[in-house]
């Protein structure tokens, strides 16, 4: 079997943060690059939940178990504690209950690894501040008109929800554009600041 | 000791049903009612490997047969998989052992309405006990006992094939080590047990069925059959096939006739269907395997929960379905995909884009068969069987 030697840098960091042949489940996994990674390379029993059906049939053709499901409405079939992870990269600013999802992440899996772009970030302060329209960014590369983005948010709103759902931050990293981690943690007050993005290890308090 | 006889079927003057093996034991059926003798026709393809760990088994639909891959003793028509089946196929006969055998109840070779009853010399018509998928899957069991094959890779049909693939999962879950239900469901709607009526009242309603007493009285019920065919095999389409292959062209004339005969290409095609089914295929057993059709609900056999069915499996399933199946729709697919999901079930689900409707898994449909294989090469790489690599 071959396998992608390089993934995604955010991606790597998720590899990286996994224990060897644990459970773990990929919310809005594409097309499973992360999935055939964390296989090939960890032996992790991977499952995937994808929205587009394209990035299904890519992904089931690679041998991976992958599902074609909406996550704010099919992370309800899962079994509670049923996965040692469960991953959502770069999507929960996409969901209509960013609240109600982590809930569901963290009911399905010990540990819940959250990625997200922050709204926070100078440069986006900065555009809306002087500019006076919607930032459009690397991380947030779509016009207001035609973003995914519905529930955007900054590292400090995030860390506020986490306490009020006490929800117990494990890890974290502050990433820059390209999603390389910048060397602080994302809890970290200036990484509000000076992280176009962050990720997150959490666990239940 | 197994006293299972095999032999190789040809009824006298009939036509070759290949292999067959009388079961030493009678069945019993979820009737609760015993039937003996039990006579199973199959058809294999490729090798067993040594550690017997390589058998796939193909269930077959409602009007299928074992000639998944080669030629239908009657029609001469080439196996109805064999566009997926064979050497360096999907389903490839040089690294699989392909089992398919033909339906309890059915009527090429298998023991159902159509064959003798020893008991009373006569062919068994409606004495016949009315079987079910589970029946069918008990006694497929067996003919795998025979074989010598504890654990069988792969499970895998269409339609009534995907039910039995399901209930094999669900009945023998140690005995499968990966399932592929392709455009099926976990039972029978309200809307698919109507259809089955309309054929079942179309076959009784010809004088020649004769009270599915015809075999005896030298009849067959060919009008009766041919109007069940007709309107199941309307099923099996899609609005949009039917109006591109037919529209609302006439059939080898210029003008309407102003008449009943067969104006429209569609009618023609749909005669054609009739009248070429009946000479294949027996009354009786369409009514039987019907009923065992309409019969079939897992959601049952999870106690009213059909995540209850699936709990604890260890079978690895890839769900298929096609888009424009409005029989067995992939609403149904998914109902099965959440109660797999709900009990941490190691499961993929793709909805192949097709016009074809629910026919499109017996025909060539590229991204089918990519997602067929992928999954294959993903199982048999777990299951240690040389296949072809996962991951290209």
């Amino acid at each position: 079997m071959t396998a992608p030697q390089n993934i995604r840098v955010d991606l790597q960091h998720v590899a990286d943060l996994v224990v060897p042949k644990s459970r773990l489940l990929d919310v809005g996994c594409g097309d499973g690059a992360l999935l055939a990674y964390l296989k090939i390379f960890k032996q992790v029993d991977g499952r995937g939940l994808e929205l587009s059906m394209s990035r299904v049939r890519a992904a089931v053709s690679q041998g991976l178990p992958v599902i074609q499901g909406n996550l704010e409405t099919d992370l309800a079939d899962y079994p509670t504690g049923a996965f040692d992870y469960v991953v959502l990269s770069q999507t929960l600013q996409a969901t209509h209950n960013p609240r109600l999802v982590l809930e569901e992440l963290l009911r399905i899996g010990t540990r819940a690894i959250v990625s997200f772009p922050n709204f926070g970030y100078w440069r986006v302060r900065l555009s809306l501040l002087f500019g006076g329209r919607m930032p459009v960014t690397g991380v947030l590369a779509n016009p207001w008109f035609d973003t995914p983005n519905i529930h955007l948010c900054t590292i400090s709103d995030f860390i506020a929800l986490a306490r009020a759902m006490d929800i117990k931050i494990e890890q974290s990293f502050a990433l820059d554009s390209m999603g390389r981690r910048q060397g602080f943690e994302a809890t970290e007050s200036k990484a509000n600041l000076l992280s176009e993005q962050a990720l997150f290890v959490l666990t239940r308090a | 000791m197994n006293l299972d006889k095999t032999q190789q079927s040809q009824p006298e003057g009939g036509p070759a049903y290949g292999k067959s093996l009388t079961l030493a034991e009678p069945l019993t059926l979820q009737s609760g009612v015993t039937l003996s003798p039990v006579t199973l026709a199959y058809e294999t393809y490729g090798t067993l490997n040594a550690d017997r760990s390589n058998c796939v088994l193909v269930c077959h639909a409602l009007t299928g047969d074992h000639f998944v891959a080669s030629a239908h003793p009657i029609t001469k028509n080439p196996g109805w998989w064999i566009d997926l089946v064979g050497p360096g196929k999907v389903i490839d006969t040089d690294k699989f052992f392909v089992v398919c055998s033909n339906v309890l109840g059915g009527c090429m070779g298998s023991t159902g309405p159509k064959e003798i009853n020893p008991a009373t010399g006569k062919p068994w018509g409606l004495t016949f006990p009315v079987i079910t998928i589970r029946d069918m899957v008990q006694a497929q069991a067996r003919l795998l006992d025979h074989l010598g094959i504890a654990s069988v890779f792969c499970v895998l049909g269409g339609s009534m094939g995907a039910m039995q693939a399901l209930e094999w999962a669900v009945r023998f879950p140690h005995r499968v080590f990966s399932a592929i239900p392709i455009a099926g469901s976990y039972r029978h709607s309200a809307q698919n047990i109507a259809f089955h009526e309309v054929g079942r009242q179309a076959i009784m309603a010809d004088p020649d069925w004769s009270h599915g007493n015809y075999l005896a009285e030298g009849k067959k019920p060919k009008r009766g059959l041919a109007v069940a065919r007709m309107a199941a095999h309307i099923t099996y389409l899609s609005e949009v096939a039917l109006h591109n292959k037919f529209g609302r062209r006439l059939q080898n004339r210029d003008a309407l006739t102003y008449g009943f005969e067969a104006d429209f290409q569609v009618e023609s095609y749909l005669r054609h269907q009739g009248s070429t089914f009946v000479e294949r295929f027996d009354a009786n057993s369409y009514l039987y395997i019907t009923r065992a059709l309409d019969y079939f609900d897992l959601q049952a056999e999870g106690g009213g929960v059909l995540a209850e069915a699936f709990r604890g499996t260890p079978v690895r399933f890839c769900v298929i379905s096609f888009s424009s199946d409005w029989l067995y729709p992939t609403s149904e697919s998914k109902t099965i995909v959440h109660a797999l999901n709900a009990v941490a079930a190691n499961v993929s689900f793709v909805e192949v884009a097709s016009q074809q409707g629910h026919d499109a898994f017996l025909l060539d449909e590229p991204e089918f068969h990519q997602t067929m294989e992928g999954f294959l090469a993903g199982a048999a790489e777990a299951r240690g069987i040389a296949y072809r690599p996962a991951n290209r």
